[in-house]
């Protein structure tokens, strides 16, 4: 246990995640039916992922690829040999009767994760990552005493990642999930989309004293949004200590969390556990990987998020903060990036002016869009071809940063191109010194009494006077040249 | 029962394209005498409707070409665990009744793209689990040569049919022996290939790891013909292994008696071999020994485990298999009113019979938490010993000789009161495919009640050629027999009940 241990009502929590994840082949598992979300129900279905009769699996080895490049991304140990198996259980929305995935002897071993939360740096131990197949989704809304299933998500291609019992709060959980999510989708793994429930959290949490052995643990399925991971593991953290103190035992046992109270509620004991009778799957001989296809993978991994950050802030001095909230999100940091290239391609724009307003146009505005209103923002006409001739318009005075936001924004309300939108409302700034010194003069002349005030010392109404001519000109002056002229007219003031 | 065209697949061949006969003839020829002889054999479970059109079609064509292969025409029934587009597979399951299969067995498009016409589906033990047929759920088939006695199972319904002349070729499945003793009890040639040899896409399972597919004919090159059709990788079957099929022909052609080294397991001859089958044993033996074949001692000590750890991995590989008749997506489904529970629990026990429930039961409990390093681990441990054991006797020896069965054909009912009888059937058969090899039965003459009698014949991986070799020159020393089947109307045999 470190020092910075955060402990909850004088207790520590002990968390392990299990994640599943939803792979990004092209077609199932084991059957050539695409893998894709959304589609009619039962439209992406085949005698094998139906389980008819006399079929048989055939392993994708795109999905194999792609466990590979996770694994090899956390720094797992790859198995040259690996079984799947099958673990039975019967429920309408798995075909065969039986999932298969892989048990005794997963595909990848080890690793590590960094999570970094306001109690500090730590590494999380990847137990094991193992590859498994989906199961459909049974559908019970709207249809009074029936309920139909959907096997169009049956043998999607899974990877079931495993963490070690390391993460010790809600917020390392939540980062240790956001992390992995970025590596899944900085590597193309997965899309790591949680609504679409291509990223499943399972969580297993215990508590104790600190120093005591482990508690009981409790596992709580359901969980499906990073909210809700937090909101679930404070319930169940309180509602463990209660029974702690109160002098219970915890059971063994899965509970379900219930998003509208906020809740966790017992699904089934361990005493009700199911027996899954594992076994090798006798239709799929044992995957061999061979060296030469992990040394692919190997070469053509991507950056990983943990190095962009560091490369954005020790090549672009970005501040740590504000490199993880870009790389945080794969598509934005891919914006950002190509942003700058932009910038750096022309001198009046070169420059840590240009890649500051660069970087504060897309945490402030683009942002914020991209959070409402998804990914389309990050291209079309406002994609960095379009936004940036804006910074450049910024750089050369042409136009205030505060304009140039409100270009972007009307650009992705209008869906028109933001030079567009310069020239049809002219809005290219005053720099102009003979009509700044009249629109200077003018504010000066309406407010004698704090020209006054000024020189007898009270320097803040500067920004005053620069206010008035920024309104005046309707935000077109040229804000520095203002300040000029300013400066200027008004003298310094006595002290 | 020969027919009146042709000897064999050869003969066949050059009667067909000398047009000594049509293939609409021939092929109107089996459909009639199958139609005439179901009540008195019940071989087959469904006739397909379309192959008088694929024999007028393929007629049609060889007027204008020359035939692809000499399996052109070749009228063929197949074993109903095994499927073919549009027709029923029902695996003799009340849980699969009227079930339309949505493609085809590789196995068969195989013969099917060489020209081979489908007559029928023929009957099976439920799921071929059974060693005598009596376990289909549309009633057993009865063996040609005495219908009151088992054709042998589970593929009783294939061996039937070409002993009894319904058909020159047909294909069963052997997981513990379900081709091979079937063939000895109907006096045909059966053969079990090695393990991955023939893809298994289209095979209804039953048990995975030792199910294969193989034929059933009266001579050794129709088998040979058949399985060369068969084999070869397949990407539907990720368990096939890449292998020439050209291979079996050559060692077929080029396989000599002299100098083979034919191991003799004697220590399995002992308790509870039939008197006659011993005899005819021992007249094949000193046959090959004068035509030069030598005989090597062979010890198969853990053989004896066969059966048990048989009965182990099948059943728990058959549990998990037929989890998936569950009554949610097709086949048989007994909803009621009641809950998702009662309708699994009622569909399977309704649509599952006795000896299927009785493996799902013993898999399930091999396969259990606690019991799974007793049962399931522990046979795996064996069989891999049983395979080590064939591989050190196959260092010794090029062939195995054992009986087919410990017993000739027996009488409908004698067995199914007493599943572990029933089970030692399959004694000399249930380690080939243990050990993944490759394994037939030809016929060595009758036994005292004119009962036909078949020797099996066991060889390492790949040796399929050999042993048809082999085969070949003990039917040669021995003309096979064949049954006088008449149309007749027989009584019913006692056993299940039947299809009406």
């Amino acid at each position: 246990m470190s020092e910075g241990t955060p402990l909850f009502r004088g207790y520590e929590v002990v968390v392990g995640l299990e994640v599943h994840t939803q792979l990004l082949t092209k077609t199932k598992m084991f059957c050539r039916c695409e893998n894709r979300f959304g589609a009619s129900p039962n439209t992406l279905v085949c005698p094998v992922c139906l389980a008819h009769p006399g079929s048989l699996p055939v392993l994708n080895p795109q999905a194999v690829r792609l466990g590979l490049r996770a694994g090899l991304a956390a720094g797992c140990t790859v198995n040259p040999v690996s079984v799947f198996e099958r673990k039975h259980y019967f429920y309408p929305d798995l075909p065969k009767g039986y999932q298969i995935s892989q048990y005794a002897h997963p595909l990848l071993s080890g690793g590590t994760l960094r999570v970094r939360t306001s109690a500090g740096d730590r590494t999380i131990r990847i137990h094991r990552m193992h590859l498994e197949e989906d199961a459909g989704k049974n559908l019970h809304a709207g249809i009074p005493d029936k309920s139909h299933v959907d096997l169009n998500r049956a043998g999607v291609p899974l990877l079931e990642i495993v963490s070690e019992p390391d993460i010790r709060s809600p917020d390392e959980a939540v980062d240790y999930l956001k992390r992995l999510r970025q590596l899944l989708r900085a590597t193309r793994v997965s899309d790591g989309n949680m609504e679409e429930g291509s990223f499943r959290c399972d969580i297993n949490l215990s508590v104790r004293r600190p120093g005591a052995p482990f508690g009981t643990r409790v596992e709580i399925k359901n969980v499906n949004s990073f909210r809700f991971v937090h909101k679930a593991m404070l319930h169940e953290i309180d509602r463990q200590i209660d029974a702690v103190e109160a002098g219970e035992t915890i059971r063994q046992e899965t509970r379900l969390f219930d998003p509208s109270s906020g809740t966790t509620k017992p699904m089934r004991s361990k005493e009700e556990a199911l027996d899954y009778r594992y076994f090798p799957d006798p239709d799929l001989p044992p995957l061999r990987v061979e060296e030469t296809m992990v040394e692919e993978e190997r070469r053509a991994m991507p950056e990983l998020p943990e190095h962009r950050v560091t490369r954005l802030v020790e090549t672009l001095s970005l501040p740590l903060a504000d490199a993880e909230t870009i790389v945080g999100e794969e598509a934005l940091a891919a914006y950002f990036e190509e942003g700058v290239s932009l910038l750096e391609a022309t001198p009046a724009t070169r420059g840590d002016k240009g890649r500051e307003r660069w970087l504060s146009l897309v945490l402030s505005e683009v942002l914020r869009e991209f959070n409402r209103r998804g990914e389309g923002v990050l291209s079309g006409v406002t994609a960095p071809s379009a936004v940036v001739p804006l910074v450049g318009k910024v750089c050369s005075g042409d136009l205030s940063f505060s304009q140039a936001k409100e270009v972007y924004q009307k650009a992705v309300e209008e869906g028109v191109d933001p030079l567009a939108i310069v020239s049809r409302s002219n809005l290219a700034q005053i720099s102009g010194e003979g009509e700044l010194l009249s629109l200077v003069e003018a504010v000066l002349a309406e407010n004698p009494s704090e020209v006054d005030a000024y020189r007898k010392g009270k320097d803040r109404l500067f920004a005053f006077f620069v206010g008035g001519v920024m309104k005046k000109s309707r935000g077109k002056a040229n804000p520095e040249k203002v300040g000029e002229i300013l400066r200027a007219k008004l003298g310094s003031p006595s002290s | 029962m020969k027919n009146p065209f042709f000897g064999s697949l050869a003969d066949f061949a050059r009667g067909r394209d000398e047009g000594r006969f049509s293939l609409e003839e021939v092929t109107a020829y089996f459909l009639d005498r199958t139609r005439a002889l179901s009540g008195e054999i019940n071989a087959c479970l469904s006739v397909n409707d379309n192959a008088i059109n694929r024999a007028r079609q393929l007629d049609n064509r060889l007027r204008r070409e020359k035939a692809p292969s000499a399996l052109t025409g070749y009228p063929l029934m197949v074993k109903d665990n095994l499927e073919v587009r549009d027709m029923t597979t029902t695996c003799a399951s009340r849980i699969l009744e009227g079930y339309r299969s949505l493609r085809t067995a590789t196995s068969v498009s195989r013969l099917l793209s060489l020209g081979a016409i489908i007559l029928a589906k023929t009957n099976l033990d439920e799921f071929a689990m059974g060693s005598s047929t009596e376990n289909s759920a549309f009633g057993p088939t009865r063996n040609p040569w005495d219908p009151t006695r088992v054709p042998g199972g589970s593929s009783g319904g294939s061996a039937a049919a070409v002993a009894a002349g319904l058909a020159p070729l047909s294909l069963g499945s052997d997981t513990g022996g379900s081709i091979r003793q079937p063939a000895a009890f109907c006096g045909v040639i059966g053969v079990k290939p090695t393990y991955g040899r023939i893809s298994r896409s289209g095979l209804v399972a039953f048990a995975s790891s030792l199910d294969q597919i193989g034929p059933f004919a009266v001579e050794a090159e129709d088998a040979l013909e058949a399985i060369v059709a068969m084999a070869g990788a397949d990407p539907l079957d990720m368990t096939t292994v890449a292998r020439d099929p050209e291979e079996m022909r050559r060692d077929f052609s080029q396989t000599t008696l002299s100098g083979l080294r034919l191991g003799i397991p004697s220590a399995l001859f002992g308790d509870g071999l039939d008197g006659s089958i011993r005899e005819r044993l021992l007249e094949v033996r000193k046959a090959l020994s004068s035509d030069g074949v030598r005989e090597e001692e062979v010890d198969l000590a853990h053989a004896a485990m066969g059966i048990n750890v048989y009965y182990v991995l099948a059943t728990s590989e058959a549990a998990s298999n037929l989890c998936r008749f569950d009554g949610v997506r097709y086949g048989f489904r007994n909803s009621g009113t009641g809950s998702l529970r009662e309708m699994y629990e009622e569909t399977r026990d309704k649509g599952f019979g006795l000896e299927v429930k009785r493996r799902i039961l013993l898999g399930t409990f091999a396969l259990s938490a606690g019991y799974q390093e007793a049962f399931y681990r522990k046979a795996r441990k064996v069989q891999a010993l049983i395979r080590q054991e064939f591989l050190t006797a196959f260092s010794r020896c090029d062939v195995i000789l054992t009986p087919t069965s410990p017993t000739p054909p027996f009488a409908f009912g004698e067995k199914t009161g007493d599943p572990l009888s029933m089970y030692l059937s399959d004694i000399y058969t249930i380690t080939a495919n243990l050990a993944g090899l490759p394994a037939l039965s030809v016929p060595a003459g009758t036994d005292k009640n004119g009962l036909p009698v078949g020797v099996h014949l066991i060889g390492p991986p790949w040796s399929e050629g050999r042993l048809l070799a082999l085969a070949r020159e003990i039917s040669r020393q021995r003309p096979a027999e064949m049954p006088r089947v008449h149309a007749m109307h027989g009584n019913a045999p006692a056993g299940a009940g039947g299809r009406k």
